[in-house]
């Protein structure tokens, strides 16, 4: 009979304790993001999927398809494609296609780092979602060029 | 005539729990038989979230499975992170700068604190209070936030490189962690343990359920918080100490009741133990490179290396055998909680269903870890 009695006891001790903390809490202002009302801060280190850098004065791409980022990628998501450069004392190659399938990336960041021209970066956009796989098969240099244009 | 159910107790049935269940934290299935409502047997069934992850090591090189060792423990990923680091720099012959290693074992304890929280969450969450996960969730949150920062990512890091890490802290990431553990310490009596581990209802549950012997704890190698709430002190970062851990003053809490409820404190007083080393860490950092000396394309002497770390559930081996070439000739892992597992079916006979699970969610089960 006594641990009848100390169980009601404590139990509604612990019952009162827990509604005076949560009541408490209660009245205090929320700390959940309200996204999409409030967007999110993002730090200087955010993963966006990669995209390449545009030279300031002409706009083209940096990257001399050398292959490192290709061959770093652990999940093989990266193929580029480049032709010699044209032109008079035009040397090294120049970059004709760069496609990303974003599907396998798993944004370990390897390209990024492997890259010894400053060619690669990650982007910040978060807002991805989509109902077409056709969407997440990104051509980066559409994109640089889209970048220019925007530019201007 | 029949017989009145009374007196039928040969008479027992099949339950299938999982692969999806909420109970199971990912996709475990375990076949229960039970009479009524006691388990007669349990038989843990894996597989479902292979990956084959050691495999994937074998074909590339040893830098490209480095994301891959978050994605199995992603609870714990730096621990998975450091480990797969150490192996391979044991091989190769790699040193690394003291500040590499400071900002280690500072980021690793932090994701440890935040892997406690979450299983602290998760399991009452499957004793049936929703209001804790919500507090833990708050904390854990500026812990997230304050990795992304120096790492990129939020929950499957790729942060430790062979020689170092990514990316060097700074002094705002630094002040962020000094708030953060004033902010847990003064959150932790009254949100913690006035709220839940006080609380009767909670002590009820998990009071004297879930025995594990240390004689069973030996027998199916149990280690982390399920060997050490049963009285066994071992920790690999006191008995094998590796990276910077030695110069650290902490202790390693081993409860001697071997139920769920000490298990609990053993992760409880943890989280307060991290805190400690991150403070110290914090002190103590020293300033310098973040990147030591290491060659572009590893090939290792052929050989075989092994090397341990502790993770949130325990302690991780990574064994690699090398042939002399750019790519690990084969790597194996031994996980914590597959070990934490096994000893499910033996200690859950016996139980009512409602206590086999409790004790299922007190041993911090995260499947892609087992399955891999």
């Amino acid at each position: 009979m006594n641990g009848y009695w100390s169980d009601i006891f404590t139990g509604s001790k612990s019952l009162v304790t827990g509604l005076l903390i949560t009541a408490r809490e209660f009245f205090k202002p929320v700390v959940t993001e309200q996204y999409p009302y409030e967007v999110p801060t993002m730090t200087p280190l955010f993963r966006g999927h990669i995209e390449l850098i545009g030279n300031e004065e002409t706009g083209q791409p940096n990257c001399v398809v050398c292959g490192l980022c290709q061959r770093a990628c652990p999940s093989i998501c990266i193929s580029l494609e480049g032709k010699k450069a044209e032109g008079e004392g035009a040397k090294g190659k120049v970059l004709t296609s760069y496609v990303l399938d974003f599907t396998k990336c798993s944004l370990c960041g390897s390209c990024v780092e492997s890259c010894n021209f400053n060619a690669l970066r990650f982007s910040k956009e978060y807002n991805l979602a989509s109902f077409d796989k056709n969407d997440f098969i990104m051509d980066l240099l559409k994109r640089v060029e889209d970048q220019n244009r925007c530019k201007h | 005539m029949t017989v009145p159910i009374s007196l039928r107790h040969d008479e027992t049935f099949v339950l299938n729990l999982g692969p999806q269940h909420p109970a199971t934290h990912g996709v475990l299935r375990v076949i229960l038989t039970l009479d009524g409502e006691y388990v007669v047997k349990a038989e843990p069934v894996l597989g479902y979230v292979h990956r084959m992850h050691e495999k994937l090591a074998e074909g590339g090189t040893f830098a490209q499975f480095m994301p891959n060792t978050a994605r199995m423990d992603y609870l714990h990923a730096l621990a998975f992170n450091h480990g797969w680091a150490l192996v391979v720099e044991k091989a190769a012959g790699i040193e690394v700068p003291e500040r590499a290693e400071y900002i280690r074992v500072i980021t690793v304890e932090l994701n440890r604190i935040a892997s406690h929280l979450l299983w602290w969450a998760a399991f009452l969450l499957d004793l049936g209070g929703f209001t804790p996960l919500l507090y833990a969730f708050d904390d854990r949150e500026k812990i997230i936030d304050l990795l992304e920062r120096v790492t990129g990512s939020r929950l499957t890091y790729c942060y430790m490189r062979f020689g170092g890490v990514y990316n060097d802290i700074d002094d705002e990431f630094i002040a962020g962690t000094r708030d953060f553990i004033k902010r847990l310490r003064s959150r932790m009596p009254r949100f913690y343990h006035d709220l839940v581990t006080h609380n009767i209802i909670l002590i009820k549950r998990i009071k004297d359920i879930g025995i594990i012997t240390p004689e069973q704890c030996r027998r199916y190698g149990a280690t982390g918080p399920v060997a050490r709430g049963s009285g066994i002190s071992y920790d690999i970062r006191k008995n094998e100490p590796y990276s910077v851990y030695p110069e650290f003053d902490f202790d390693i809490p081993v409860f001697d009741e071997c139920d769920s409820m000490a298990r609990y404190m053993v992760r409880m007083h943890e989280m307060e133990q991290s805190l400690r080393i991150i403070e110290q860490a914090l002190d103590k950092l020293p300033d310098g490179p973040v990147m030591g000396k290491a060659p572009k394309v590893l090939k290792p002497e052929a050989g075989y290396y092994y090397s341990a770390v502790e993770t949130a559930r325990g302690s991780l081996g990574h064994r690699l055998v090398c042939d002399g070439g750019k790519n690990p000739y084969k790597v194996k892992l031994r996980s914590p909680t597959f070990s934490n597992l096994s000893l499910y079916g033996e200690v859950a006979e016996g139980m009512m269903l409602a206590d086999a699970l409790a004790f299922m969610g007190s041993l911090d089960l995260v499947i892609p870890e087992i399955d891999r």
